[in-house]
């Protein structure tokens, strides 16, 4: 019985994948959803296909978009970040600006590319 | 002079409740096992820092997306019409379902966007950017 039993430990221990999916998690909007917003309420973040970003209208570091943004919700704290890709951007760029406003703890709105 | 050994400890580990420690653990590793039913495209994730941990695998769909443009659900590849037909079915079936987007980091944000678009029209707005740990 114990010899069954450790056969079927051993079993289960091997096929378990203990690590759990890890992630930015993020709602989208639904479909036909819009919201009418001040534009003072907006600030647009815009990736360029090389990876560079535009936050609002100056060109910025990604690692300094944390910091910029919390400043801006300092000032404004109904404040939506809409991020703007551009087709060609890379995913990797991407991810790094929408880690970079989580860190921040900003609304982000995703805007679909244009 | 010789010393007697006055204390008379017996020194084996009792092993008749071994089974039942067998059993329990057996029974942990049954309860959390979920086999692996999907292996996916072979991709490189991004890395990310502030990054939060999916609630449930059960619950959890993945969306696989190759840096070739190639999108896999369930180990069957898509084309991007019919994303919204699979995931539209899942969403029916699993009102919590999150959906666990496993894009290459070289993937190209055009192809994203219009899965996120399909997801939208699918009603599964629960998404989840499958990242790896970025050092500090």
């Amino acid at each position: 019985m114990a010899d069954i039993a450790f056969l079927l430990l051993i079993f289960f221990l091997v096929t378990t994948t203990i690590d759990m999916d890890k992630g930015l998690g993020i709602i989208l909007p639904a479909e036909g959803e819009t919201f009418e917003m001040h534009k003072s309420n907006i600030l647009n973040c815009l990736i360029n296909s090389s990876g560079n970003v535009l936050l609002g209208d100056e060109p910025v570091e990604v690692k300094n978009i944390s910091r910029l943004v919390k400043e801006k919700m300092m000032e404004n704290e109904n404040l939506i970040v809409s991020v703007k890709s551009h087709e060609k951007t890379r995913y990797q760029d991407y991810i790094r600006v929408i880690d970079q406003l989580k860190m921040a703890q900003a609304k982000i709105s995703i805007a679909e590319a244009g | 002079m010789k010393f007697k050994k006055k204390t008379k400890i017996s020194s084996e580990i009792p092993t008749s409740s071994m089974p039942d420690i067998i059993f329990m653990l057996l029974i942990f590793f049954m309860v959390t096992t979920v086999l692996r039913t999907e292996d996916g495209l072979r991709i490189n994730l991004p890395s990310a820092k502030k990054i939060a941990q999916l609630k449930s695998k059960v619950h959890t769909s993945h969306i696989w997306i190759s840096k070739d443009g190639l999108i896999s659900i369930q180990d069957k590849s898509h084309k991007i019409e019919d994303v919204r037909w699979t995931i539209y079915n899942k969403r029916k079936a699993d009102s919590q379902l999150t959906i666990s987007l496993k894009a290459d980091e070289a993937a190209r944000m055009g192809l994203i966007v219009s899965v996120q678009n399909e997801l939208r029209k699918a009603d599964a707005l629960r998404l989840n950017y499958s990242t790896l740990q970025a050092a500090d």
